[in-house]
């Protein structure tokens, strides 16, 4: 028994560790291992490669999304009109875009070939404000650049916007979250957010 | 479908449309844009898209790329040429130095040598070039077939066709002149689908992520251009006035600020002696100050 309880505060004390060297690590690297990671999930894991979409959901839930803070893309995304909405309409608008952005993220790794990922080195950073720089490479074009806007937090580096190719996700939302809301209001967004989702929901079984 | 019937199509949205628009300074078309997209959007379901899938389905990936390669190659000239006019002469030479490497190690550019050997490919266009000089986008524009496209672009699209496809003629011409016609013909559908097919992930994802289509390929086309335009550092916009005002900590100015520390003196440009440049409501971009 006492065994089994030092056993018990042995591994505690590790994971512990672990997560205190997580929140450590440096933006540049903590995306760098959390990509790698994935690359090799789904080189060596033969749902992932089918496109099983409960499999990638449940890669990127435990492997990915801990290190996004989806408070701020969505403040960021929904813009001035954030100070307006209510705390219970803040949480649901954050849900709401979470769960929409998660299920891209998905389609988008399971679209994933044998592209390669190279890092460029962190350039003159802030203490708590920086921009990981990564590009793809792929056959015949210009390599797509992706850059991960990332912010210090008491956890950890966390990203708050991703740009692919000079494209900005929270941006490219932005104009039309503020149509949206000029139109049928802060819940008026909710729920268009929250049509998407299901009807996304709905089709995916159809989709494999 | 001919291009006469298209063109009747364009008009008739056109007409039907008339003013309606949201009030977005940078598409003042939405109307005829917005029909013009699900235009578009319907070629591309009942036409395009099938083509790619089939293709992608029956072609294996390597010769996929071998395809998307050689067609890559002629265009690296036009790129070549770009860089020139835009007076990025170390570039510019990539470029034609990637078309021999290609043309030659690379099997007449069935593979892409060249990026392996460390030369990578560019992305350049007259519409670049044009936005380079200082020439504004000017307001968003939905081309039949083409898509996503600007009052600036358009026109240098134009040019970019003679450009990109005049090499790929002259050799068609040089190398089979007895089934030039044929040649050429079967060269440009194969391109087309091959294009398609290369995109099809990204529509996918795009079906998945946006809220309203229309908007979301709009916004990020415009982001899109401007980066290129800047080779991938464009200068920071001009926030909205209401974010601006925003009291809330988190702002976007302080973001757009700790943006501008993280990334240090090489963006913009020369930040300290003057203001960088802005956008204004329908996009147009100062010219750079580095430009040479």
């Amino acid at each position: 028994m006492i065994d089994v309880t030092k056993r018990f505060v042995t591994a505690a004390a590790l994971a512990l560790a672990a997560l205190g060297a997580h929140a450590q690590e440096a933006p540049d690297a903590l995306v760098k291992n959390v990509s790698t990671e994935v690359i090799a999930l789904i080189k060596s894991d033969p749902l992932l490669q089918r496109g099983d979409s409960k499999r990638i959901t449940e890669v990127v839930e435990t492997k990915v999304l801990p290190h996004f803070n989806f408070t701020r893309m969505t403040q960021l995304a929904v813009g001035p009109n954030w100070r307006k909405a209510t705390p219970e309409q803040q949480n649901q608008l954050t849900e709401q875009f979470r769960t929409l952005l998660v299920r891209t993220y998905s389609v988008g790794l399971s679209s994933y070939r044998d592209e390669t990922i190279e890092f460029e080195p962190l350039r003159a950073s802030s203490d708590s404000d920086v921009v990981v720089k990564s590009r793809v490479k792929r056959p015949g074009a210009q390599p797509v650049t992706i850059d991960y806007s990332m912010e210090k937090s008491a956890n950890g580096w966390k990203v708050y916007d991703v740009s692919i190719g000079g494209v900005s996700l929270v941006t490219t939302y932005r104009d039309t979250f503020r149509d949206e809301v000029r139109q049928s209001g802060i819940d008026g967004l909710i729920k268009s957010l929250s049509d998407k989702n299901r009807q996304l929901a709905a089709a995916a079984p159809a989709k494999k | 479908m001919s291009l006469r019937r298209t063109l009747a199509v364009a008009a008739l949205a056109l007409v039907a449309s008339g003013c309606a628009s949201t009030g977005n300074p940078r598409d003042p078309l939405e109307g005829y844009n917005r029909a013009m997209f699900t235009f578009n959007e319907r070629v591309d379901d009942y036409a395009l898209k099938p083509a790619a899938r089939a293709y992608r389905f029956v072609v294996p990936q390597t010769v996929r790329n071998g395809v998307t390669n050689f067609f890559a190659n002629f265009e690296d000239i036009w790129i070549g040429a770009n860089n020139f006019m835009q007076g990025k002469v170390t570039a510019g030479l990539g470029d034609w130095a990637r078309f021999v490497i290609n043309s030659t190690l690379g099997i007449a550019g069935l593979y892409d040598t060249a990026s392996d050997a460390g030369l990578p490919k560019n992305n350049e266009d007259f519409g670049q070039t044009l936005g380079w000089w200082g020439v504004p986008s000017g307001p968003y524009l939905v081309l039949p077939i083409f898509g996503s496209s600007t009052m600036r672009d358009a026109p240098a699209f134009a040019v970019d066709i003679a450009g990109y496809g005049g090499p790929r003629r002259y050799a068609v011409r040089k190398f089979a002149p007895s089934a030039e016609t044929q040649i050429t013909n079967t060269m440009w559908g194969l391109n087309v689908v091959s294009v398609r097919s290369n995109l099809l992930d990204a529509s996918n994802l795009l079906e998945q992520a946006a809220l309203d289509r229309y908007s979301f390929v709009r916004d990020a086309y415009l982001q899109r251009r401007r980066n290129l335009v800047y080779d991938g550092k464009p200068p920071k916009l001009k926030d909205d006035d209401d974010d601006a005002r925003a009291p809330d900590a988190r702002s976007l100015t302080t973001l757009a600020a700790n943006r501008e520390l993280a990334l240090g003196s090489a963006w913009p440009p020369d930040v300290s002696r003057e203001p960088p440049p802005t956008v204004n409501a329908v996009g147009a971009i100062t010219p750079r100050e580095d430009a040479p």
